[in-house]
């Protein structure tokens, strides 16, 4: 069949399940090969995806004698539908039904180290490489049954786990495997099945985790019970700054189920047989405990200037031409911000522990096992490999949420109980108050118009902190700055890379001959932060795309052709363009009070292409704002999942509406003070809008690009928009809520 | 001293203390995993469950209050092999990204769509006012309880033909 090798790398795949090695290095690019003696892994600059961390073929793809076969992932399903995308890469290659294969998630015993599951790289990462491997691995089956059969491999097809002769022979994956040594380093370039022939990509196959879910199968690392297993509760400081001075645990050890108490520096915790017995006890020991609190963090209504002094050095991000605008230049300078704003996982933070001997077990919803181990074993100070991480799904993390410290938290718990499970599960107001938060972040741009109508010159500066202070080092986890000989964090180090983090998507996509972007580089912030859905992207994008629009209004322009003015890449003008059609851009001309805007970004400039047009209402009596419609379109390169994709876009869109609309963290002088839902409002199903449509643009044979975080930036961005068609007013700062609305327009 | 619970119509002897909230009764008891607990605060609606056809928040309620009464989890509605209406509408429709609060959502629709099988569609918005979802399922969401509505009507309807014939 067509999609099979041509037979000059058929037999490149079959000299590699020789000689592995040899064949990698003879894969090398001319250019590289030549390179001197310090040259880097052999293998590191071609093979596709996460293969070229660990290019064994069997780190990704076993099969066994009865032709069982079992896919290995390090990346770990988020309620992205990851499992699902893999396996379908998968099946389409190993041509078999994707019901034929098991699939092992992240776990540092039995997974390759894929690093985080977060960044929209599971596609480009994980899914690549298994798809290569997959087809790898067919090939060399294919090439085993050409052997055995005495026919040609090009004759040869592969079909529901058989390689099938044009005389109606076959044999089974499962024989022809028990003779192949799948411990063979992958290939760069073998072929992959063509788009034509597809079967299961492309396809809105079912997710195969949501059966489970809405039938009370066991599915969230919440739901595990092990045998003998007990439950925790941790007491945090009641603020960042506090310190265990006093805590009288003999009454709450006394308590019905109560097993113990665990103290160690400023971390405390309860164990009891029962979860509700945990519950009561984790209250009287919050209530026995004395701490000291002074008050450290700075007034939140000024956050802009402390942010500004908070500086620590500035690096340039980008620089062509001159920085200097023309005098006489139509020009536009603003300033905006955003708050902390949080996680919020609907369901807390939780983890399991087991210490057996020198071995420790945690079950948690990391995002990343392997650093996770790497920072536990490092805080309990044991040796790493007698640490495994095991992920089991949580509640939706949409980035570094509370899960790595519980899973330290049950560690450190679980030491001082061996031998029994230790479930630990975090209260709602723990969650609020402890997660590590998406940074507050200020952006000031300046913008000029030459006579030709385009942009000019573009300054931009913004102020921000890393956006990741994820585990590796121990002092990532906050129970390893709560212990008594505790681990402090990890300085953050400004550095400016292709992804970006806090200067994510600072540089504009669009045609602009005179730019600057400096990233003003805050190393400590007064509130813990980490990663947030898309970083630094979603305010970036925010500023960028609403200065767009007041250009283009400077301009007299619409603000889609204003866009198109400036972009060259075609697939970016497609999205923008899409998106205009679909929503029926311009439109007729709004009573009062309604407003449309548009917003478009390619995420990380070099990922999704996602564009967005919506409308919405602004009651100026309330201020409140309920967006009515959205009509999207993304282009994240071929497609494995087209409902997949809309999910998380559809996601993407209305979670980014409820950070907009609604959402920051408050706090005081010494305790974050926003520590439920009623002090940190979100998104309720009154404002959800009427319709949200999300066209996906096929690429196919292009690159998996990412889907999960590109709706992020450009929904903020076209809310803002919409805002100022809507009442003539631009707002600057994040989130639009109702009073902040009412004081701009002014009723 | 025993407290008697029936849960998806099937009766059980609990020992745990009569102040202990419903959720952890049916998650550590039980063993049932469809309640979720997500604030413990009656904020979010994750742990929501009928009691006697009514959605209640299970992680407010005492056990002790519901002896007689009738409880149904998402357990009660089908299976992974045989699932229910509400199940099947939430499946085909993809309902669910992380699905954390799902099953609080499909006990909200159940309890309204049983109450009134022709519940418009601004009023199941307004009774899962009080469910939150943080993934933004929502539109999803309201689909999914749009076709159980349906599918809920096709088998009220198939039941009556049965009778009839
Ligand atoms: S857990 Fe009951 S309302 Fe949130
Ligand atoms: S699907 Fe994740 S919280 Fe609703």
């Amino acid at each position: 069949m067509t999609e099979h090798a041509p037979s000059a790398l058929t037999r490149r795949a079959f000299l590699a399940a020789g000689s592995g090695l040899v064949v990698s290095f003879a894969m090398l690019p001319p250019a590289f090969a030549q390179e001197g003696g310090s040259a880097p892994a052999p293998w590191e600059p071609k093979l596709p995806g996460s293969l070229s961390n660990d290019p064994f073929l069997d780190s990704w793809i076993r099969i066994d004698p009865q032709g069982g076969i079992t896919v290995h992932t390090g990346k770990a399903e988020l309620g992205q539908g990851i499992k699902t995308a893999v396996l379908q890469v998968a099946a389409e290659e190993l041509e078999v039904d994707p019901h034929d294969l098991a699939l092992v998630t992240a776990d540092t015993s039995r997974t390759p180290n894929e690093g985080y599951t977060a960044g929209s790289m599971s596609m480009p990462n994980s899914a690549t490489a298994i798809r290569n491997a997959a087809a790898q691995v067919r090939i060399l089956l294919i090439t085993e049954a050409s052997r055995r059969l005495g026919i040609q491999p090009g004759a040869l097809r592969a079909e529901s786990r058989r390689v099938i002769a044009p005389d109606g022979r076959s044999l089974g994956y499962g024989e022809l495997a028990a003779s192949l040594d799948l411990h063979v380093e992958a290939v760069p370039d073998a072929p992959l099945k063509r788009p034509e022939s597809f079967r299961v990509m492309g396809r809105p196959v079912p997710r195969v985790d949501i059966p489970p879910k809405v039938t009370g199968g066991v599915a969230y690392v919440h739901d595990l019970r092990l045998d003998g297993m007990v439950h925790a509760r941790v007491v945090r400081p009641p603020s960042p700054a506090a310190r265990l001075l006093t805590a009288e645990t003999a009454a709450v050890e006394a308590m019905p189920g109560v097993l113990g108490t665990v103290r160690d520096g400023n971390f405390l915790a309860v164990v009891a047989e029962r979860e509700f017995q945990a519950v009561k006890a984790m209250r009287a020991l919050a209530d026995a405990a004395r701490w000291e609190e002074p008050a450290t963090l700075p007034d939140m209504t000024d956050m802009p200037a402390v942010l500004r002094s908070l500086e620590h050095e500035v690096g340039t991000v980008a620089e062509s031409g001159s920085p200097q605008l023309p005098a006489d230049a139509r020009r536009i300078k603003a300033t905006f911000t955003r708050p902390y704003q949080i996680h919020g996982s609907i369901g807390p933070s939780c983890a399991i522990g087991l210490t057996d001997g020198d071995d420790l077990t945690v079950w948690s919803h990391t995002q990343g096992v392997y650093p996770d181990r790497q920072a536990i074993a490092e805080m309990l100070r044991m040796p790493v490999e007698r640490v495994r991480v095991i992920h089991a799904e949580g509640s939706g993390c949409y980035g570094h949420n509370g899960a790595d410290d519980a899973a330290a938290d049950a560690a450190l718990i679980a030491r001082a109980f061996p031998g029994r499970p230790v479930r630990l599960q975090w209260m709602r107001e723990q969650e609020h108050a402890w997660e590590p938060y998406g940074p507050a972040m200020v952006m000031e741009v300046e913008a000029a118009l030459g006579p030709d109508g385009r942009l000019s010159h573009w300054n931009y500066d913004v102020w921000s902190n890393t956006h990741t202070t994820r585990p590796g080092p121990a002092g990532a986890l906050l129970p390893a700055r709560h212990i008594a000989d505790g681990f402090p964090p990890e300085l953050p180090q400004l550095s400016i890379t292709r992804s970006g983090s806090g200067d994510r998507n600072a540089v504009p996509l669009y045609t602009i001959p005179n730019k600057r972007i400096l990233w003003h580089f805050v190393r400590e912030m007064p509130l813990r932060v980490s990663a947030l859905r898309s970083l630094g992207a979603y305010a970036n994008i925010f500023a960028l795309e609403s200065t767009m629009d007041e250009m283009a209004i400077a301009a007299g322009a619409d603000p889609v052709e204003f866009r198109l003015r400036h972009l060259d890449d075609p697939r970016a003008r497609t999205v923008v363009e899409t998106a205009a059609a679909r929503f029926g851009w311009p439109g007729e001309a709004l009573p009062q009070g309604r407003g449309r805007g548009f917003a478009f970004a390619r995420y990380k400039n070099y990922a999704a292409y996602f564009a967005v047009a919506l409308e919405l209402e602004l009651d100026r009596e309330s201020g409140n704002i309920r967006v009515q419609r959205a009509v999207s379109a993304i282009d994240s390169g071929e497609i494995v999942n087209p409902d997949g994709i809309r999910n998380q876009t559809e996601g993407g869109i209305i979670q980014s509406m409820s950070w907009t609309l609604y959402e920051q963290a408050v706090f005081d002088s010494r305790r974050v003070t926003s520590i439920d839902w009623a002090s940190y409002p979100v998104l309720r199903f009154a404002s959800v809008p009427s319709t949200v449509e999300v066209h996906v643009i096929d690429r196919p044979g292009e690159p998996f690009l990412g889907t999960g975080e590109a709706a992020q930036g450009p929904t903020a961005a076209a809310i803002g928009n919409a805002i100022r068609d809507a009442a003539g007013v631009r707002l600057h700062d994040l989130p639009f809520t109702r009073d902040r609305v009412r004081a701009a327009v002014g009723v | 001293m025993a407290i008697r619970l029936t849960v998806n119509g099937v009766d059980h002897e609990i020992d745990s203390e009569p102040e202990t909230p419903l959720l952890y009764v049916l998650r550590d008891e039980l063993r049932l995993n469809g309640a979720k607990y997500g604030c413990g605060l009656g904020q979010c609606g994750s742990c929501t469950v009928m009691v006697d056809g009514q959605a209640v928040l299970s992680c407010l309620m005492p056990v002790t209050l519901l002896e007689g009464r009738e409880i149904t989890t998402v357990e009660g509605l089908g299976t992974i092999d045989a699932p229910g209406p509400m199940q099947r509408a939430f499946i085909e429709e993809q309902a669910a990204q992380c699905g954390y609060c799902i099953p609080g959502m499909m006990m909200r629709a159940q309890a309204l769509l049983q109450a009134d099988p022709e519940a418009s569609d601004a009023q199941v918005r307004e009774a899962l006012k009080w469910n939150l979802c943080r993934c933004g399922t929502h539109m999803r969401i309201l689909r999914a309880v749009g076709r159980a509505r349906e599918l809920m009507r096709q088998a009220n309807a198939a039941a009556v033909v049965g009778r009839a014939g």
